[in-house]
Order: C-alpha cells, then sequence, then structure tokens
C-alpha cells in the first residue's frame, strides 16, 4: 500500500495529509498509531518506537466511520471510552462536558446515538478523541459530513488545541481544508509527492492553488 | 477496569435490545414448552385389523392391550383399508396361523405393533411375570426425561453461540473494534471483558431454563440444581469463546448462520440425543471433540441418576479446557486487527 514513506511531524504542529480516497491516507495513520505493523521500516511517535501499547494512552483518535454504540446514550458512549482511557470521578464529568462544549453537542448527552444525525456523530466520534486530552490527535476525515458553520468552529477549536501544545495530525480530501494545516504532505497511490506549508507546495509546483499543486505534483495525468 | 467498563457496556446494550434478550430468554423456553408435549404425547393406539378370527378372544385381548381393533370379513377390504391408511396392520388366520401384515412405513408404528402383539400373544400363556425395579429413574419416566437434560444444555449452548458470535462479529463491521482498538486496552481485556458481559446473561439464562424445566415442565431431577447450573454455565461459556472466536473468520451476520449447520448441528448428533453405541466406532471418538457432548452426558448423569462430583468432574474439567483454549485462540486472532 505505502512506499518509501518518509517523514517528520514536529511537536505542536498542525499537519494535513492530503490525497484522494484510496491513496494510502487511513493506512499510514493506522501505522502512526500502532493499530498496524509495517511490513519494513520504523515508525517513531513522541520519541517512542511503535507499535507500542502505553502510546495510545497519549493519543487521541478519530476513525473514519463514526465508531459509536447507536444503542447507548452519547453520555454511555464517553463514559465507556473514558474508562478505557482510565478517567474518572471529577475530572471524567469535567473532561466529558468540556469535550461536548468543543463540538456543541452539550444538549444532547442524553439521546441515544441512534437518534443523532451524521453529522452529530462525526461531532460525537471527536469529542471522544478529545475526552483524555490526548498529547496528539489522530484524525481521519475529521469534518465529513459536517455543516459549514461548525466545520469552521472544529477548525477553530483544533487550532486552539494545537496552540496549548498538542500536536494535530490529520486527514482530509478537502482542498481549502488543507489550505488551513501548518504542513501538508500529499499522498498519491501510496507515495508522499510532497511535503512542506501550502504556501511551499504552491511555490514549489508553480501553482496557485493546493488543488492545481496536487495535479502538478502528482504527476499530471493518472497512470 | 477496561475489563468492567467493557462488561457494562455490554450488559447496557443488551437492555435496550429488548428483542434479543426475548431471544435469550424466552425462545428456550418456548421450545423447551414444544419439546415437552411433543415428547409427552399420549402413547400410539395402533389400528389393527382382524380377518375371521377364530375367537372374539384376540379381539378382546388386543383391545385390552390398546389396539384399536376393526373387524373384516375379505382380505382385500383390509388390504384397501391398509393402502388409505385407515389400518396400520391387518391380521389374517390361514389355517390357524397368524398373519400379519403392515402398513410399514413408520418404524416406530410398526414396533408399537409388533409389541402389542407378542403381549397379547404372551398374555394367554400364564408366563411368570418378573418382578420390575429401577436403579435409576421410574416406570412413568417419558422420552422427555431422558432428552430433557441434553436439551437443556443445547439450548444454552445455541442461543449463547449465536448471540456472542453475532455482537462480536458487529464490534468488528460497525468499525467499533477498530477504535476500541485504538485505546490502550489489551487484547486479553476485551476477551475477558466480553466474558463477563456476557457471562451474566448466560447465567441468567441457565438459571432460567433449569428453573423453568424442573419447576414448570416438571422434568425428572434426580440430582443437585447446583451441578444443573454449573454444566449449563460453564456449556453457555464454550459457546460464547466459540462464538466469539469464529466471528473473526465471518464477515457478516450471514456468515455467523452458515457455522450452525457446521458447528451446531454435528454437535447435536454426537450429544446422547441419538444413541451413540449405535454408530459406527470412529465415528464414536467424534464426540470427544464435541464440547456439547460432555455437557450433556454430565446433566444426564445429574438429573437422571442424580450423581454428583465424582461423575461429572471430567465434565467439568473438559470445558473449562474447551473455553479456556477458545479464549486464548481468540486473544491471538485478535492479532489480526491490532499488531499488538
Amino acid at each position: 500500500m505505502l512506499d518509501d514513506i518518509s517523514l517528520q511531524v514536529e511537536r505542536g504542529e498542525l499537519f494535513g495529509l492530503l490525497g484522494p480516497s484510496g491513496s494510502g491516507k487511513t493506512t499510514l495513520i493506522k501505522l502512526m498509531t500502532g493499530i498496524d505493523k509495517a511490513d519494513g521500516g520504523t515508525v517513531r511517535m513522541l520519541g517512542e518506537r511503535m507499535p507500542k501499547l502505553a502510546m495510545l494512552q497519549r493519543f487521541g483518535y478519530m476513525a473514519q466511520s463514526d465508531a459509536l454504540y447507536y444503542e447507548l446514550t452519547a453520555k454511555e458512549n464517553l463514559s465507556f471510552f473514558a474508562a478505557l482511557y482510565g478517567l474518572k470521578g471529577e475530572r471524567l464529568h469535567k473532561r466529558m462536558q468540556a469535550a461536548m462544549a468543543v463540538v456543541d453537542l452539550e444538549d444532547h448527552l442524553n439521546k441515544t446515538v441512534s437518534a443523532y444525525s451524521g453529522g452529530m456523530k462525526r461531532r460525537l466520534s471527536l469529542a471522544i478523541a478529545l475526552l483524555h486530552e490526548p498529547e496528539l490527535l489522530v484524525l481521519d476525515e475529521p469534518t465529513v459530513g459536517i455543516d459549514p458553520v461548525l466545520r469552521q468552529s472544529i477548525w477553530q477549536e483544533l487550532e486552539a488545541l494545537r496552540e496549548r501544545g498538542t500536536t494535530i495530525i490529520l486527514t482530509t480530501h478537502v482542498m481549502d481544508e488543507a489550505e488551513k494545516c501548518g504542513r501538508l504532505g500529499l499522498i498519491r497511490d501510496g507515495k508522499l509527492t510532497a511535503t512542506g506549508s501550502p504556501e511551499e507546495i504552491k511555490r514549489q509546483s508553480h501553482t496557485q492553488t493546493i488543488e492545481e499543486a496536487f495535479i502538478a505534483l502528482g504527476g499530471g495525468v493518472r497512470s | 477496569m477496561r475489563i468492567r467498563a467493557l462488561a457494562i457496556r455490554i450488559i447496557r446494550q443488551f437492555v435496550r435490545d429488548k428483542r434479543t434478550l426475548a431471544l435469550l430468554f424466552l425462545a428456550p423456553l418456548l421450545i423447551l414448552g414444544l419439546m415437552k408435549l411433543v415428547f409427552n404425547g399420549n402413547a400410539v393406539e395402533p389400528d389393527i385389523g382382524l380377518i375371521q378370527a377364530p375367537s372374539a378372544a384376540i379381539a378382546e385381548q388386543l383391545d385390552k392391550a390398546g389396539a384399536t381393533v376393526k373387524a373384516y370379513e375379505q382380505a382385500q377390504d383390509a388390504e384397501q383399508a391398509l393402502r388409505e391408511r385407515k389400518l396400520d396392520a391387518y391380521l389374517t388366520f390361514a389355517d390357524g396361523k397368524p398373519a400379519l401384515r403392515l402398513e410399514g412405513s413408520d418404524p416406530s408404528m410398526n414396533q408399537s405393533v409388533l409389541l402389542l402383539l407378542q403381549r397379547t400373544m404372551n398374555a394367554g400363556a400364564q408366563a411368570v411375570q418378573p418382578e420390575v425395579t429401577y436403579l435409576h429413574g421410574t416406570d412413568d419416566m417419558a422420552s422427555f426425561d431422558f432428552y430433557g437434560p441434553v436439551l437443556i444444555g443445547f439450548f444454552s449452548f445455541f442461543f449463547v453461540f449465536m448471540l456472542a458470535g453475532v455482537s462480536f462479529l458487529r464490534e468488528r463491521t460497525s468499525g467499533t473494534l477498530e477504535r476500541l482498538l485504538a485505546t490502550p486496552i489489551r487484547r486479553t481485556e476485551i476477551v475477558f471483558g466480553y466474558l463477563s458481559g456476557f457471562g451474566l446473561f448466560t447465567l441468567l439464562q441457565a438459571a432460567l431454563i433449569a428453573w423453568f424445566s424442573i419447576d414448570v415442565l416438571g422434568l425428572y431431577m434426580d440430582g443437585t440444581i447446583w451441578y444443573v447450573l454449573l454444566m449449563n454455565l460453564l456449556l453457555s461459556l464454550t459457546a460464547l469463546t466459540l462464538g466469539t472466536l469464529l466471528s473473526s473468520f465471518a464477515s457478516n451476520e450471514f456468515q455467523i448462520i452458515q457455522f450452525i449447520p457446521i458447528v451446531i448441528v454435528p454437535q447435536v448428533f454426537f450429544s446422547g440425543l441419538f444413541n451413540l453405541n449405535a454408530m459406527t466406532p470412529w465415528l464414536q471418538h467424534l464426540s470427544r471433540v464435541m464440547p456439547l457432548y460432555y455437557g450433556a452426558d454430565a446433566m444426564r448423569s445429574i438429573m437422571i441418576r442424580g450423581e454428583g462430583w465424582s461423575a461429572i468432574d471430567t465434565d467439568v474439567y473438559v470445558l473449562i479446557g474447551f473455553s479456556a483454549v477458545f479464549a486464548l485462540l481468540n486473544v491471538i486472532a485478535l492479532k489480526k486487527h491490532r499488531a499488538i
């Protein structure tokens, strides 16, 4: 799937992986989190060699599919995942409120997830990823199906998290979202075609937009 | 902590899912109730035709033995009735020697006609009747009492197998397993969390089935209820671990259903519902790898023969062994989804 990828993300960065579906974004993310193991090569996260179980405590992960228990309420979903991360008592309560505030779902805490809309489910997944205040957030297509207003507020929140020192790695295939990332990695057919800030990438490829840059750097016509 | 969280989550999900609860708790009762009605039906009364019986005494004796006797003048009339299935057999007396013609399509009916006839013929001989005593059971023990213990074990096994398989599969197909594996939970914690969450329901189910069959259906019971519960729980545990393990090899609910003819049905054949001694010897050895065989064997020992620990200890250890192996394999199978 992935071929000769060498990538370094600094602490406190908001790094975006941009590429069409099937390009290998999710595979790369699974290697980073240690869910998958590479056939060759090494992955180091926060200074530790992956895969390592204890590291998962320091990551917040949001999968591409809404991994939620539909029969349960949002609160029950949150407290289940919170328990897996060892949150309890006062801290649990505070974090639950805070995470739900970020995604604007405080009023729907006691609803069963099956009554949630697609966008609400996506937001709840994000809230779960934020729950234990991880050092690193790994988000696989976090804003799919979320309306523009909320998308903007989520981006603001991500930016705020980054300023507080959280490293964020996310995937997207939306070009205008890519512009908001501090640095970008362009992925195509399992190859990293370019890395750098959005400006650097545009300059490098002599193009005006990320979209054009993507086409130019990806080798133009698809093979 | 994580095991507990997982168990609580499973219990909550279960309680919300009323239909599945009903399947787990009411379906076995319904089926056991039906079984009771089927196996405890009234004794069969064969319809026997008599053609020109030499004496009226024969008809009387047959009638006393429980047959419905119809007299015919002509053999072809009786033959016609046999074809139309109004008769199960008819008796002719050519030259004073009795000859029996059976309808013949139902072996159990053939046997009851033959048995009945034998009894009538012997009745005249004034043979010495032996005194009959029973080591186990009583003279009014019905087939249901013999099959019941096996059926109790079977239902515990079957329903738990299905539920555990489908639940674990759903965890995978809905993406929640992947999400679960992105938390610092250990693979063993997942397996044990499932065991304890489901364990609670299987314990309740086992208790309910045992109570229903013994107290409501009046199943013959000569042993200790605690042993019955223990065996039921162990069987459910084996079904639980086997179900979750096999769900790793299914990619949707339908493929779980496909395990029924492969995993469940053969176990029924070897569970003791059918006489194992009548089987080809090499085939009998197959029963050694079937969890249900051990469960059913122990259940019969407890309920019918009233035996205690010494009779069931091997079965208990074997079932614990099965569960442990399946659980361990499950922990290994989870490696497919997360490298560590």
